[in-house]
């Protein structure tokens, strides 16, 4: 059996004029489009966020495809057509009110937090970077075994960018205090050690490395190998700088 | 109910959905929305395979659910301008046969476009949860089927038909987040006019699938275990399609010649 039947005859069949008003339309829209379509490029401020119910209903019910979706336009909402907007005039309040509804719509997406502080945490404005840190330290405590990656950033934003130790620090430590999980590497568990040795707290970071290895949390055998010989090094420094 | 008589309705329904460029527009069309991923996935600053997966899952399922009814729609409405509807039932053809043929035929074709579906995810998702996905776009798929049916078999008429099937669709998929806005509103309300529409919802939400359970896009992203959702969604399958298909029938041996 013939599947496809030739449906349409030669271009031959179309009377001449049919075709001379086709291409001049078609050249006639091209140069209207040319000539009086004017692109006026303006700035929108972001607009307050709706409600989560609101983005389930518009969705369908599709909240994961959503969330993905609204954190796409929000990350290129500095892009608007024929305009760009420095992320220093950008209204980070907003930006959070608007990642929040995102981490309410999916409450297991982690692209808003990683865009907090490697997106807008980059901006040149230190109250703008730790608005960002603050932001995403708040939301790690919600969930800290899944949220512990966003952290180690905001330790690095900390320390390196906005260049408060202290801060880098204390981020440090929210680690080591609530992520607790087994996915959560030791490295990270174990960043506070490194701060404080870089901030010559020797003795500090001796107390944390004896807890780790008294608590029995390190089970592996590599792991409390090398924090053994991280303690004598320290204490060998002790010595030297006694 | 004649088995060759369906079988053969059924073949000449695949070949309508092939001749008719169906298949291929559909093909066409994944090819595009998975260009589009791909693009998409290029934004993403972070969880660009999530990004790609979730958004390639839900453009694939709003296309494949829209052009399925569709085609379902204009295909009758053709044979029943035709006259070929009438031209099979002056011969000794039960009339369940007919039905059971085309919505035999179009299952077909809702199984290649599962199909599609799930080759253009593999590249995301893991296999045996794209395979899952895509089995669950195919049980949505036949109550779209059976329902476009329904619709065509009462009303007669693509605009109505077509309308009816979307907001079937619309309000099946949010049926749940429609109750949730209305069993916790901002400021109570103990009007008579708010007590009624929220028991009709309770009413309607008995009455409609429950397809926000299917094809989710959680699935494929965050792979969770979903025994459980399959088996839902095959028993809302069984259970809904031998519903409207009970309905169709209804009407479909009621009707005059």
């Amino acid at each position: 059996m013939n599947l496809y039947v030739k449906q349409t005859r030669s271009i031959s069949f179309v009377p001449k004029s049919i075709l001379a008003v086709l291409i001049l339309s078609f050249f006639i829209q091209c140069f209207w489009h040319f000539t009086f379509t004017n692109f006026v490029a303006k700035r929108h401020a972001l607009p307050e966020p709706p409600k989560a119910s609101f983005i389930r209903l518009a969705s369908l019910d599709d909240s994961v495809s959503a969330a993905k979706l609204l954190m796409l336009w929000l990350q290129a909402f500095d892009n608007q057509p024929g305009v760009s907007i420095p992320l220093k005039e950008l209204n980070y309040d907003r930006v959070i009110q608007w990642m929040n509804l995102i981490l309410e719509v999916d409450n297991k997406i982690q692209y808003p937090l990683l865009a907090a502080i490697r997106f807008y945490a980059e901006v040149q404005d230190e109250e703008k970077q730790r608005k960002m840190i603050a932001y995403v330290s708040n939301k790690f405590i919600e969930k800290p075994n899944e949220r512990w990656a966003t952290m180690a950033h905001a330790v690095y934003m900390a320390k390196h960018r906005v260049k408060d130790v202290a801060l880098a620090l204390d981020i440090a430590k929210l680690i080591r205090q609530y992520a607790k999980g087994d996915n959560v590497p030791y490295w990270a568990k174990q960043m506070e050690i490194f701060i404080l040795e870089d901030m010559g707290e020797l003795e500090s970071a001796k107390i944390i490395i004896g807890g780790l290895l008294e608590s029995g949390e390190l089970q592996d055998a590599h792991q409390r190998k090398f924090l053994g010989q991280r303690l004598e090094e320290i204490e060998q420094r002790q010595k030297k700088g006694e | 109910m004649n088995h060759n008589l369906l079988l053969t309705i059924a073949k000449y329904s695949i070949w309508e959905a092939i001749r008719d460029k169906f298949l291929i527009f559909i093909l066409l069309g994944f090819i595009t929305l998975f260009c589009i991923s791909l693009f998409i996935g290029e934004l993403a600053i972070t969880e660009g395979l999530q990004m790609q997966s979730a958004i390639l899952g839900s453009t694939l399922r709003l296309f494949s659910v829209f052009t399925m009814g569709l085609f379902v729609i204009t295909s009758m409405v053709r044979e029943f301008n035709d006259k070929g509807f009438e031209l099979i039932l002056s011969h000794p053809v039960p009339r369940s046969s007919y039905y059971f043929g085309k919505f035999c035929g179009f299952s077909v074709a809702a199984l290649i476009i599962s199909f599609m579906s799930f080759c253009c995810l593999c590249f995301y998702a893991p296999v045996n949860m794209s395979l899952l996905w895509s089995f669950s776009l195919f049980c949505e798929l036949l109550i779209i089927i059976a329902l476009s049916l329904l619709c065509l078999f009462s009303f007669n008429s693509i605009t109505i038909s077509f309308s009816v099937v979307t907001a079937f669709y619309i309000l099946s998929r949010s049926i749940e987040a429609i109750q949730l806005i209305s069993d916790s509103p901002i400021v109570a309300s103990g009007s008579f006019s708010y007590k009624f529409i929220n028991s009709m919802l309770d009413v309607i939400a008995y009455i409609i699938p429950d397809i926000y359970k299917f094809t989710q896009t959680d699935w494929l992203v965050y792979l969770p275990d979903v025994k459980t959702d399959i088996l839902i969604v095959v028993s809302q399958t069984l259970i809904y399609v031998s519903l409207i298909s009970c309905v169709a029938l209804f009407d479909l041996y009621r009707k005059e010649l």
